[in-house]
């Protein structure tokens, strides 16, 4: 365990927490919404991420590729706050430091989550599920006497649109297939009115429709949104991504657009040349 | 609008809910108004009994709220059954006032004994029947906040928790047994006489508890439904399933773990005050930890995550437990064993889940 957060008991760079106001998620710094810096973590001895950083601006789709273990979702854990780093920062907006708050607040700040493997609520329907993760507050008694009003169902509409699911609302989200869970779970980010989406695997386990429309999908929420997605299809990658970033080994190896990764001969090496 | 809500979309849950409704009718006027001769008489045995099986129906609801719908395996609910127990005892062992066998105007019996000088400052209060009654609430409520918000901000869960609640049940009869913390020791608190000025072994005051402990439950049934059918149900079904989504949907999930466990035990702590009145006795063997274990069996045996199995169940198994040690007093333990292995193998939704089709879209 590092004791470097003991030993430095107050950060000269920080105000005392009770003294800040809520945090305001709003605007950038530069145009760059998400900025990982320096973060490392390691897991019993194994680095999950050596010394990484990356910079997102607004707007932007994001593609993130690299071979298994390269840390990928472990940088995605960092960002929403289920991992705590070794070392390193995470800024979003203008200076909301990531590494204080909790997963609730980065998730009501405006960072929605797509998990690897597809995690709907089962028991439920797709409304509900829909509804669950509508934009709204979220305390306990609030939501003991929530209902949903004209302007909130008519946002749940939309977004069941969106996603195609109209017709599907009273379906219990367990008997979806696994491609429309996937369509479910971004139309319960989009839901949340989130700033950035981090879109883990979206395309696992679809059709090459889906596919094909999961890219569509993505494409136009990029602007108003900024889209992460870590993918391993390629063949999707190159059909969306503007600017990819390769992981390797915890590490940024290569960044820029897609034919200049795949010239890029240390990416051939590690990555795509399995692939290819 | 509510009425559907509550009890319209759930037609299983009505019809227990009816059963109740009838069964408050009928075992007053069969005690009270039927005379003794006839066949249709109830005696006052069973009204107690029944008093006493809707106490724990109660209780089961409080751990199916928890259990069946947020996913949270309490195997020590006996500890605010129990402390609501208590509370009651307390307030029944100072209405004994000087009918005691030392006539002490003041101090219960086992204090007189015990060679007390002035009743500690525990007991103040609870001469009086409301105060009582909220510490039969509040305090269970405070254990569960204190216990629950340590448990759950550490995001202790499953057998884990499960494990703990054991312990702090375990604990607490460890704690009861001993003289010196002044409720009694191992033989609790007896010997009742009076409720509200009212003989606690008299017939009319067996009903009136009788009647209290129903109208309890189907308040608490109507309030749980309220719960499960609301968002904040929803919430908790999702923290059951995908613990993680919930709390990157923006929700925070210690809090409403700890908000419904409160709610539970509070539940809980009603029943036990109840049930205190109706048997006659609280002694730390409330709090033994195979009791929680029974009454969490009482949910998984009715059916879990329905409510009204749990009623069922609690009625189903313990009425079972009275017939057997009864009629065969050596074969209650393998019967329940026995009733325990059937059901998770062939009943894995309890007895209810015969009868219940899967939950199909309703909003």
């Amino acid at each position: 365990m590092s004791l470097a957060p003991y030993r430095q008991p107050i950060r000269r760079d920080r105000v005392f927490r009770l003294l800040q106001s809520e945090p305001d998620f709003s605007g950038t710094r530069d145009g760059v919404i998400l900025y990982v810096d320096d973060v490392s973590v390691s897991f019993d001895g194994f680095k999950a991420l050596d010394h990484l950083s990356l910079a997102v601006d607004e707007g932007e789709l994001r593609c993130i590729i690299g071979p298994n273990g390269a840390g990928k979702t472990t940088m995605m854990d960092v960002i929403t706050g289920k991992t705590r780093p070794d070392s390193g920062a995470v800024y979003f907006g203008r200076d909301i430091d990531l590494l204080s708050l909790d997963e609730y607040q980065i998730a009501r700040g405006g960072i929605g989550r797509k998990f690897q493997k597809p995690t709907v609520f089962e028991a439920l329907t797709v409304l509900e599920n829909i509804e669950l993760s509508l934009a709204s507050d979220k305390g306990t008694w609030k939501t003991l006497f929530a209902r949903v009003d004209t302007a909130q169902a008519r946002r749940i509409d939309e977004v069941l649109v969106t996603i195609g699911m109209q017709d599907l609302r009273h379906r219990a989200a367990g008997a979806l297939s696994h491609g429309q869970k996937q369509w479910l779970e971004i139309g319960m980010l989009l839901m949340q009115n989130p700033r950035v989406l981090l879109v883990d695997e979206p395309v696992a386990g679809m059709t090459g429709n889906e596919t094909e429309r999961t890219a569509e999908l993505l494409v136009s929420l990029a602007g108003d949104h900024t889209v992460i997605v870590v993918e391993h299809d390629m063949a999707f990658v190159r059909s969306i991504a503007r600017r990819v970033t390769v992981l390797h080994q915890g590490t940024v190896l290569a960044e820029g657009s897609m034919n200049q990764i795949q010239a890029d001969p240390r990416v051939v090496e590690v990555y795509l040349g399995e692939e290819e | 609008m509510l009425t559907r809500r509550l009890l319209t979309s759930d037609w299983g849950g009505t019809f227990v809910l009816g059963l109740l409704v009838a069964m408050l009718i009928a075992v007053p006027i069969a005690n009270l108004v039927v005379p003794p001769d006839s066949p249709y008489y109830l005696s006052s045995y069973w009204v107690a009994l029944l008093g006493k099986f809707l106490t724990f129906a109660l209780l089961a609801l409080a751990i199916d709220l928890i259990w069946g719908y947020a996913g949270i395996l309490s195997l020590g609910h006996g500890a605010f059954f129990g402390l609501g127990g208590y509370a009651m005892g307390m307030y029944l062992t100072r209405q004994i006032g000087d009918q005691g066998v030392y006539g002490h105007p003041v101090l219960p019996d086992f204090m007189v004994f015990l060679s007390y000088e002035e009743l500690p400052w525990f007991w103040l209060g609870f001469d009086m029947f409301w105060f009582a009654l909220l510490m039969a609430m509040l305090v269970p409520g405070l254990l569960a906040l204190v216990f629950g918000w340590l448990a759950f901000r550490s995001r202790v869960s499953g057998v884990y928790f499960a494990i703990i609640t054991q312990a702090l049940v375990f604990a607490l009869m460890l704690a009861f047994f001993r003289n010196e913390m002044g409720f009694g020791g191992n033989n609790g608190l007896t010997d009742f006489k009076d409720i509200l000025g009212f003989p606690v072994q008299a017939r009319e005051t067996r009903v009136a508890l009788f009647l209290a402990s129903g109208i309890a439950v189907i308040l608490g049934y109507l309030a749980c439904r309220y719960i499960v059918t609301s968002r904040f149900g929803r919430v908790l079904i999702a923290v059951r399933d995908a613990e993680d989504r919930t709390r990157f949907s923006g929700y925070r999930v210690d809090h409403y773990k700890l908000w419904v466990f409160v709610f539970s035990a509070v539940l809980a702590g009603i029943a036990g005050a109840l049930y205190v009145p109706q048997v006659g006795i609280i002694n730390p063997g409330e709090f033994s930890p195979i009791r929680s274990i029974e009454a969490v069996l009482w949910v998984a045996v009715g059916g879990r995550g329905s409510l009204f199995g749990a009623i069922v169940g609690a009625f189903a198994v313990n009425g079972a437990k009275t017939w057997f040690t009864v009629a065969y007093p050596m074969f209650w333990l393998f019967a329940l064993g026995a009733l325990f292995v059937l059901v998770t193998l062939f009943l894995p939704r309890g007895i209810v889940g015969l009868f219940r089709r899967r939950r199909e879209g309703e909003s």
